[in-house]
């Protein structure tokens, strides 16, 4: 389905994950973390930054692997983004959900 | 003499042993199969032994009773495998030169990886029952509990049997309804996923199950720690959660030995070509069952439908032939809703579970994502095809190696 945010329209699916990537600027990331109720400090957007990376290098993410990434360890991981930090951070980061194995 | 060495004689291994011992000519290949225990065990039994449904005899044999002639069992501790050389060190110093590797040694529950899971109330109000000794304290447990807060616990994905804490909290619902004190138990399933399960309708199905017997679920929840003092599972958020008696699964990991080799990821699980089953490092080396990051269940059905798919390869690779892309995930389970009811569930990497009949479109018998109890008689029947079907590598009528399409409800 179509979305406008930030002045643009972007193609989400169901549960608002971007399906392209292509249409993800840091403005439609900003737009993505005030519906999360998240205002970005320089700290969430490195965070972001190797997620996105992370997703490029097909690396399956998990909150494990976050945890021992050296970035951030799980605790503040859930500071910066309360609930469920994954969804949360993907979604902004205009990456698709992690999909946890079955 | 060329030598093919399997690691591991449980349900994958074993069945691998078996397949190839019809296929191989032994003239030219000799087969080993190599394990450190000498009981061979039914895991789904550990399900039913709390509930006192299933006893210890029914779900131990011996390793030794389903490995065939002409594929010779050694009993050994193996300290690494060097690829690189072609060689498995055992843990003595022996070193055994293979030509072709297939690793078979499964995945294992690591409650240490949390905080306190371990503590000092494991084994008292903290159980697993992935393992024998916790399903069998746990049974010993259930025998004399009066009642209160039971968790249904788990603490992170990927693990064996994803349905199996799904059944256990069914299971417990109607055990406990039985001993007629239903009213003394609240029931709670807690999960790091967003819901009972990982596909939507599934999870719909299952979630109407929790409800209608009561089963509370916490979703979305990633454990930090068990604080064994006041009994309580505590997130990273902070969301806490008391119990008085919690039964958890731990974190899964593959074996030891994939770290010492070299050979694992940062679950020690072998990274795999998830169609072909060969492993992504080295070409002689394939990768069966639960062992594998294939992003397949970890359970016996799935092993049962690769290692038709993988003894074809095996026999390829030999031949010098191209591999089979032909793995597509597939998986089938029964799961054991109480009261002598069952669903049955089939699903591959990209078909998530629906409605439907099986094996049979259209007739059945079995139906798909509905409670019955023609699907309970087949989860019971299932040891039986366990024991003198599955691991003898027998091929089941009627049920493909690869997932059909027909006969399901999909949109």
């Amino acid at each position: 389905m179509e979305k406008m945010i930030a002045g643009k329209t972007i193609t989400v699916n169901e549960e608002g994950y971007l399906t392209n990537f292509a249409q993800w600027d840091k403005e439609v990331g900003e737009a993505l973390a005030t519906e999360a109720n998240i205002a970005l400090s320089p700290r969430h957007w490195e965070v972001i930054t190797y997620l996105q990376n992370e997703h490029k290098n097909d690396v399956a993410l998990s909150i494990r692997r976050i945890g021992k990434s050296g970035l951030v360890d799980i605790k503040e991981f859930y500071v910066l983004f309360p609930n469920a930090p994954l969804k949360t951070a993907t979604k902004i980061a205009g990456i698709p959900k992690p999909a946890s194995c079955i | 003499m060329k030598r093919l060495i399997i690691l591991g004689a449980g349900t994958a291994g074993t069945m691998m042993a078996n397949h190839l011992q019809h296929e191989l000519d032994l003239n030219e290949w000799e087969i080993q199969i190599i394990d450190e225990r000498v009981e061979h065990h039914y895991q789904p039994g550990y399900l039913f032994l709390p509930f006192d449904i299933y006893q210890p005899e029914d779900i131990i044999k011996s390793i030794a009773e389903f490995i065939p002639k002409g594929v010779s069992l050694l009993i050994a501790k193996i300290n690494k495998i060097d690829a690189p050389n072609n060689q498995v060190v055992l843990e003595n110093g022996e070193q055994l030169h293979y030509d072709l590797l297939i690793i078979a040694t499964g995945a294992k529950i690591a409650p240490e990886e949390v905080e306190g899971m371990k503590g000092s109330e494991w084994h008292k109000s903290v159980f697993d029952f992935y393992t024998f000794e916790g399903s069998l304290a746990l049974r010993n447990k259930l025998r004399e509990w009066q009642g209160g807060k039971l968790l249904v616990h788990i603490t992170e994905m990927p693990i064996k049997c994803p349905v199996a804490p799904l059944e256990f909290s069914f299971l417990a619902d109607s055990y406990f309804k039985h001993k007629k004190m239903r009213d003394k138990v609240e029931i709670t399933y807690v999960t790091p996923l967003s819901g009972a399960f990982t596909k939507p309708k599934a999870t719909e199905a299952l979630e109407h199950l929790l409800h209608e017997k009561d089963i509370h679920i916490e979703s979305d929840f990633a454990i930090a720690e068990v604080d064994n003092e006041n009994k309580k599972i505590i997130d990273y958020g902070g969301r806490a959660i008391s119990f008085d008696l919690l039964v958890t699964i731990p974190t899964n990991k593959g074996d030891e030995l994939m770290a010492r080799s070299g050979l694992g990821d940062d679950l020690n699980y072998v990274p795999t070509n998830k169609a072909t089953l060969q492993s992504q490092q080295y070409p002689n080396i394939f990768v069966l069952g639960d062992a594998s990051n294939i992003p397949a269940s970890k359970a016996g059905s799935v092993a049962h439908f690769e290692a038709e798919i993988l003894t074809e390869n095996i026999l390829r690779f030999m031949n010098g032939e191209p591999l089979k892309e032909e793995f597509d995930g597939h998986a089938n389970c029964f799961i054991e809703t109480g009261n002598g009811k069952a669903l049955l569930i089939d699903f591959n990497y990209t078909h998530e579970p629906v409605e439907g009949a099986f094996p049979f479109p259209g007739i059945g018998p079995l139906r798909l994502l509905k409670e019955s109890r023609i699907n309970h008689m087949g989860k019971l029947a299932f040891r039986w095809i366990y024991w003198n079907m599955l691991l003898k590598g027998t091929h089941i009528p009627f049920v493909s190696a690869t997932m059909q399409e027909s006969g399901k409800k999909f949109d």
